[in-house]
C-alpha cells in the first residue's frame, strides 16, 4: 500500500510531530512547521496525532493511492481537490483508488500539512518519520520528495470512517476555522521578552513592537528572515552560544532580526530580543518572502495560559470526533 | 543560579556566570547541574540541552503539574529547579566521567589548508603548531551548529586565530579546524569559515548508533597525530 507522488510540487517533505530529545546531540526537533496543524488534521481523519503526513510548500501536490485512503489538510490558501470535488481545509474526504489528490498552490500563505489514514510508513530515524532536512535523515531518504516517488502507508485505510459518511465522499464535520485556514494578512505576533531584551536600545525596543518587518527571500524551515528597522544593541558585549527555540527572534550584528522557525539550529550566539509564543506558531509558518508582520507584546503567563486552553479545546475536540463515530 | 525563560515553552538555566575564569568547573558545574535535572524526571519536561554555562529546558507548559497555589508553568519549574541545585553545593566530583576520547587526526597536505595561517597568526612554525594542538587537553563546551559538531575549548591560547574573512561554502567531514579560541571538528560537509588544520576519519554523527553524537557536552577529548597511511586505514 502506498502513494504514488505524481508530482511533488515545490517543497514537500515527510514530517510528524517531530524528533525531540536529541538536541544535546545537535539534533533539531524539527518536524511539521506547525505541529498543530498536522495534529488537527490527523485527528480528523482518525490518526494518531504523531502519524507522519506531508508538509506541502507552495504548490503543486499530485497525489494517488493504490487503495482507499481518507486525507484532510490544514495551513495556508491552498486548494484542494479528489478528482473534480474540492475538499475545503479541515474536512475529511475520501480518495478512492486510483483518484487524483491534487494541492495546488496558495492564493496566501506558503504551507499546508496533509494527513492520510495510516499514516505515512517511513522507517523511524531517531524516534521520529520527520525529515531533517539539515541532517539530510529520516523522511524519505531524508530529502524532499521528487516526481514519481512512492510514499509507503500503514495499513489503516480509513475506509471505516468513510462508511459512517452515507453517500457522501467529504464529511461535514470540522475543526475551529482558527486552527484549520491559518494565513493571516499582514498578521501581528504575539512576543514574549527574550532573555537580552536588555541589552537593546529603547528604540530598538520601540521599533520592534511599532514597526511592520518584511520577509526577505533568504527564507526556509530554519528561520524567517526579516527586514525592517536595524535593532541595535546597547550592549555589544559577545554571548556565548546557548540554546534557541522556534520562535526566537534572534539579532544577528546587522540589526535584521530572524524568526528561528522549526529546523532551526539548537545553539545560537546572537542575542534573543523576543520569542513569538507557541499558539502563533502556526501564522509564523505561513510566511513567505514579501509578506509584512508585526510584533505585540505579551506576558508570559498569558502566553503559557494560551497554550493550556488550546490543549483543553483540542482535548474536547477529539472526544467530540470520537462521539461523531460511535 | 539564574533562571529566565526562553519563550513560553523553554527556559535557561545559567549555572555559572563566567565561564572563561575557569571553563573546567564551568562544565562540571553545568554537568552536575544536567544530571541532577535529568535524574528529577520533572513531569511535563521534555528534554534538556547543556552548552557552555547553560542548561537549557524544553517543556510542554500544558503538561507542567501546577503547583499548590497555582502559579503559572515557568514560575512552577523555577521553584523546583532552585530548590534541587540548591539543595547543598552541587556535586563537582568528576564522578562518573569516562576517560578522554581519543580523535585520530591526520594533519597532512590537502587537510591543512589553512595550516600555514594559524601558523603565520601564532608566530609559530607549522610543526610546532601541530605539536601543540595535538598535545592539548580539551573539554566539549556544547554540540550543535550541525548535529554531532563539538565545540571543543582547552586550545592553546596563542593558536587562536580568527575565522577566515570568507567562509567556505564547502568543508569536507571529519575536518578539524580552529575558530577564534575553540577549536572543532566537521561532522559532515557544510559551509564554515574556521581555519581547517587537519582531518579525522571518525563518524562523528551516524543516526544508526543508539546515541547518534560521538561526543556529548562535558567529554574529555584527546587528538592524536596520524599518518596519510593510518588515516587512509582507518578511513575503510
Amino acid at each position: 500500500m502506498n502513494a504514488l507522488v505524481r508530482s511533488a510540487g515545490f517543497l514537500t517533505s515527510v514530517q510528524d510531530l517531530g524528533r525531540p530529545g536529541y538536541r544535546q546531540s545537535g539534533v533539531s526537533a524539527g518536524g511539521a512547521l506547525d505541529s498543530f496543524a498536522l495534529r488537527v488534521a490527523n485527528a480528523l481523519i482518525g490518526n494518531e496525532d504523531n502519524a507522519a503526513g506531508l508538509e506541502a510548500t507552495l504548490g503543486t501536490l499530485r497525489l494517488c493511492f493504490n487503495d482507499e485512503r481518507v486525507v484532510a489538510w490544514c495551513g495556508g490558501g491552498f486548494t484542494a481537490r479528489i478528482g473534480d470535488e474540492k475538499l475545503p481545509p479541515g474536512h475529511a474526504g475520501l480518495v478512492a483508488q486510483g483518484q487524483e489528490l491534487v494541492l495546488t498552490a496558495p492564493e496566501k500563505g506558503a504551507r499546508a500539512w496533509l494527513a492520510i489514514s495510516g499514516g505515512i510508513n517511513v522507517p523511524l530515524v531517531l524516534g521520529s518519520r520527520s525529515t531533517d532536512l539539515r541532517g539530510n535523515f529520516g523522511g524519505l531518504e531524508g530529502r524532499t520528495l521528487r516526481d514519481g516517488d512512492r510514499l509507503p502507508l500503514g495499513d489503516d485505510g480509513g475506509s471505516e470512517i468513510a462508511a459512517l459518511w452515507g453517500s457522501r465522499k467529504i464529511a461535514k464535520w470540522t475543526a475551529p476555522n482558527p486552527w484549520v485556514a491559518t494565513t493571516r494578512r499582514a498578521p501581528f505576533l504575539r512576543i514574549v521578552q527574550g532573555p537580552e531584551w536588555n541589552r537593546f536600545t529603547a528604540d530598538a525596543q520601540t521599533a520592534l513592537l511599532k514597526t511592520a518587518f518584511a520577509v526577505t527571500p533568504d527564507s526556509d524551515r530554519m528561520g524567517a528572515r526579516l527586514e525592517g528597522p536595524s535593532l541595535n544593541r546597547a550592549d555589544t558585549r559577545d554571548l556565548l552560544s546557548e540554546a534557541v527555540a522556534p520562535g526566537t527572534l534572534q539579532v544577528p550584528p546587522n540589526g535584521q532580526p530572524i524568526l528561528l522557525l522549526g529546523d532551526c539550529q539548537t545553539i545560537g550566539g546572537y542575542p534573543k530580543i523576543a520569542h513569538v509564543i507557541t499558539v502563533d506558531l502556526p501564522i509564523a509558518a505561513q510566511l513567505w518572502p514579501g509578506d509584512l508582520v508585526r510584533f505585540s507584546e505579551v506576558s508570559l503567563a498569558d502566553a503559557q495560559e494560551l497554550v493550556r486552553e488550546r490543549e483543553e479545546n483540542y482535548a474536547r475536540f477529539r472526544v467530540g470526533l470520537s462521539l461523531h463515530r460511535s | 543560579m539564574r533562571i529566565e525563560p526562553l519563550g513560553d515553552s523553554a527556559l535557561i538555566v545559567r549555572v555559572v556566570d563566567e565561564f572563561a575564569l575557569d571553563p573546567d568547573a564551568s562544565l562540571s558545574a553545568v554537568l552536575a547541574a544536567l544530571r541532577a535535572l535529568e535524574a528529577a524526571a520533572i513531569p511535563g519536561v521534555i528534554e534538556l540541552a547543556p552548552a557552555y554555562t547553560t542548561v537549557a529546558m524544553f517543556f510542554d507548559p500544558a503538561r507542567v503539574a501546577p503547583d499548590e497555589i497555582g502559579q503559572p508553568p515557568f514560575d512552577s519549574l523555577r521553584n523546583k529547579i532552585e530548590s534541587l541545585l540548591n539543595r547543598g553545593p552541587v556535586d563537582r566530583k568528576p564522578k562518573g566521567e569516562s576517560a578522554a576520547i581519543e580523535v585520530p587526526v591526520c594533519y597532512e597536505g590537502e587537510f591543512a589548508p589553512d595550516l600555514a595561517e594559524v601558523a603565520r597568526h601564532a608566530g609559530l612554525s607549522e610543526d610546532e603548531v601541530l605539536r601543540r594542538h595535538s598535545s592539548a587537553s580539551y573539554r566539549v563546551t556544547c554540540v550543535g551548529f550541525t548535529p554531532g559538531f563539538p565545540f571543543l575549548s582547552g586550545l592553546p591560547s596563542e593558536l587562536a586565530t580568527p575565522r577566515r574573512a570568507m567562509p567556505r561554502k564547502e568543508i569536507p567531514a571529519g575536518a578539524v579546524g580552529i575558530g577564534g579560541a575553540q577549536t572543532g571538528i566537521y561532522p559532515r560537509k557544510s559551509p564554515g569559515g574556521w581555519n581547517l588544520i587537519g582531518r579525522t576519519p571518525l563518524r562523528l554523527f551516524d543516526v544508526q548508533r543508539e546515541q547518534p553524537a560521538l561526543f556529548q557536552a562535558g567529554d574529555r577529548v584527546r587528538l592524536r597525530k596520524i599518518s596519510r597511511e593510518e588515516f587512509d586505514s582507518l578511513s575503510r
